[in-house]
């Protein structure tokens, strides 16, 4: 009888399980790609450079592996990761389960300050994952107050709103692209559907620090989190500091978008596929909820990353196109099940 | 508990005053006593619901106080007034799947920091909370999926996990029919007298009103026109003026407490009695 009641037994169980299966399929993607890789050599390489014994792999091999396949095998980990756990707050701080910065327009807003950053102070290494995270901010405010009607937020208002702006947005971009640089403008193009095969500007440990912050601060907020999704004036009189709780996960959520934009581009769904997969395996507890998007969007990414390699290797698809193709129709198959009629009514009505 | 304290006064309002730019609630004065059942009535827009959350401490009085324990509510951090003061609202709407029993452990929250898991007592606190609703047997359903009484009683028992000394309901026998309706609220006054909480209710059912509440409070345009046992309020002229149309106000063969009930029209040939026509039971 005590099955439904969350204990920390099973949230460091199901990060164990998710935690071997990012092993397992981050492996794998290691040996994809233009130069196939066997499994056998991948082990062997990192065997031999624990033990610091010389190595039975070409110069070349090792070169591919380390230098390039182990740097974007880690950035796409952050990447997912980060969109993940966004996705997660955003649904959470808007109480729509269809809410993800790729669908609300806030990717184009981060993408917008990256590219904005990218034209006038390009020199500077801190400016665009900067820019990225205002711009995520303004979006995320200026989505915010348009998707409400009465003063209330309304599901498909909200969603509207998201998609409007991202449109709008996107023409900005798009008339900015004119002033970039030749060389600039075919890796910005590409950028734009989502890659990772430009290499951060900066280290991955300066990558993965504002990650792990933007976690740190929701989890702190889980079991807020927990109650704000039936409502602003239920949580308060349960006893959450709504306004508070709203404030912390509104920056974190932004930071995740903008520091993931900043690096690898608007790649969507992200963080609207993994929550809901984790929902349907694992449960909607915040407090489980976290940890196992995290987990599961770097997962996701990596396994989407490979496929973007290999399906039409030597050359590769963006991976915003891969995750699009597969987010896309879960988007819709929830619109239409999960989003009910009533719950928009009651967001404008029957409150007096 | 002995029974000085169980009597004394939970709940205080001093003149309290709160307004919206078209709707006044003006200087309002009443006392709650622990173990005793208020219920606020009054049509709508009287400031029933603004005064509820003047109460729950959701709302700051613009004048004058409101002292849980001699102290303003609005001086209680959000975790503090949660301990003390719970509130049933009208209905909750759900995104997303919640199970029965994950539910009533949100009452819990305030009583717990943050990133902790709900631990055996809380977890026992919760199933005696179901079982004092007769929702035990519920705990691993979907909210979803169960019948509007029964989550009412949900609603109710996630309020008594918080283990409060206040607890306020907003219309919570909105849209159930009437014998979900006394249930709840024979639940509601047999919890109060058993473990002594106060209880204000906002209700537009003016008869039950009159059979569980303790004191009435009668509200019209954000004034109070009369406060006091549910006798001395329900005087026919007086809600006849409230409610702008013709009743019949006359005590319960039994009970004794006030029932209200349309008047007949004049010269029907088949007006049968003042039970024909019950507009607090429609």
């Amino acid at each position: 009888m005590t099955t439904t009641v969350l204990t920390w037994r099973e949230v460091a169980r199901v990060c164990l399980l998710l935690s071997a299966a990012l092993l397992l399929i981050s492996l794998i993607a290691l040996t994809l790609g233009g130069a196939a890789i066997p499994a056998r050599s991948v082990f062997a390489a990192f065997w031999e450079g624990l033990t610091q014994s010389p190595s039975s792999l070409s110069v070349e091999h090792r070169l591919i592996l380390f230098d390039v396949r182990l740097p974007r095998l880690f950035l796409a980990m952050i990447v997912g990761a980060a969109l993940s756990l966004a996705g997660a707050g955003y649904q959470a701080l808007l109480r729509n389960p269809l809410a993800d910065p790729y669908v609300l327009g806030v990717s184009s807003g981060a993408a917008l300050g990256t590219i904005l950053a990218l034209a006038l102070a390009a020199r500077l290494t801190l400016a665009m994952p900067l820019a990225a995270f205002v711009g995520a901010s303004l979006t995320t405010a200026a989505v915010y107050f348009l998707g409400q009607r009465g003063g209330q937020l309304a599901p498909y208002t909200l969603l509207l709103a998201g998609v409007i702006t991202a449109s709008f947005l996107s023409a900005i971009i798009a008339f900015l692209l004119n002033f970039l640089s030749a060389s600039d403008l075919r890796g910005a193009t590409f950028w734009l559907m989502g890659d990772l095969s430009g290499t951060a500007p900066f280290s991955l440990a300066w990558l993965a620090l504002p990650a792990l912050m933007s976690f740190g601060v929701m989890y702190y907020y889980a079991g807020d989190l927990n109650l704000l999704l039936a409502g602003e004036t239920e949580a308060e009189s349960l006893g959450v500091d709504v306004g508070r709780t709203k404030l912390a996960i509104y920056l974190a959520a932004s930071l995740a978008t903008g520091l993931a934009v900043s690096v690898s581009g608007a790649i969507g769904y992200i963080g609207l596929l993994v929550p809901h997969l984790v929902r349907l395996l694992f449960g909607s507890d915040y407090r489980l909820l976290l940890p196992a998007s995290a987990l599961g969007g770097a997962v996701v990414l990596v396994t989407a990353d490979a496929v973007a390699r290999s399906v039409a290797a030597p050359t590769e698809v963006p991976v915003g196109a891969v995750t699009a193709v597969v987010g896309a129709p879960v988007f819709i198959y929830l619109l239409r099940f999960r989003l009910n009629d009533r719950s928009s009514a009651s967001a404008t009505g029957e409150n007096s | 508990m002995n029974p000085d304290r169980r009597a004394s006064v939970l709940l205080e309002v001093r003149q309290a005053a709160y307004g919206f730019s078209h709707f006044q609630l003006q200087s309002l004065n009443l006392s709650l006593h622990r173990g005793e059942t208020l219920a606020i009535i009054g049509p709508n827009a009287s400031g029933k619901s603004t005064l509820l959350k003047l109460l729950a401490g959701l709302l700051q009085p613009q004048a004058g106080a409101v002292l849980l324990d001699g102290r303003p509510v609005a001086s209680f951090n959000f975790r503090e007034r949660a301990r003390r003061i719970a509130v049933v609202q009208q209905e909750s709407f759900l995104h997303f799947p919640v199970r029965v029993m994950p539910f009533v452990l949100q009452g819990r929250y305030a009583h717990m920091g943050p990133m902790q898991f709900e631990t055996r007592p809380h977890q026992e606190v919760a199933r005696a909370a179901l079982l004092q609703t007769r929702t035990g047997h519920l705990a691993e359903r979907l909210l979803q999926e169960i019948s509007g009484g029964e989550k009412q009683r949900v609603v109710l028992a996630r309020a008594l996990a918080q283990q409060p000394e206040l607890l306020l309901l907003d219309e919570p026998t909105l849209h159930l029919d009437i014998g979900s309706q006394v249930e709840l609220l024979r639940l509601v006054q047999s919890l109060a007298r058993r473990n002594h909480y106060a209880v204000a209710l906002v209700s537009h059912e003016l008869n039950l009103a009159a059979e569980f509440a303790d004191t009435v409070l009668l509200l019209q345009g954000g004034r109070a026109l009369r406060y006091g046992a549910p006798a001395e309020v329900f005087e026919r002229e007086l809600l006849e003026e409230v409610f702008q149309t013709e009743l019949d106000v006359f005590p319960h063969p039994e009970t004794g407490r006030p029932r209200v009930v349309l008047r007949a029209p004049e010269g029907d040939p088949k007006g049968g009695g003042p039970a024909a026509l019950d507009p607090g039971l429609r």
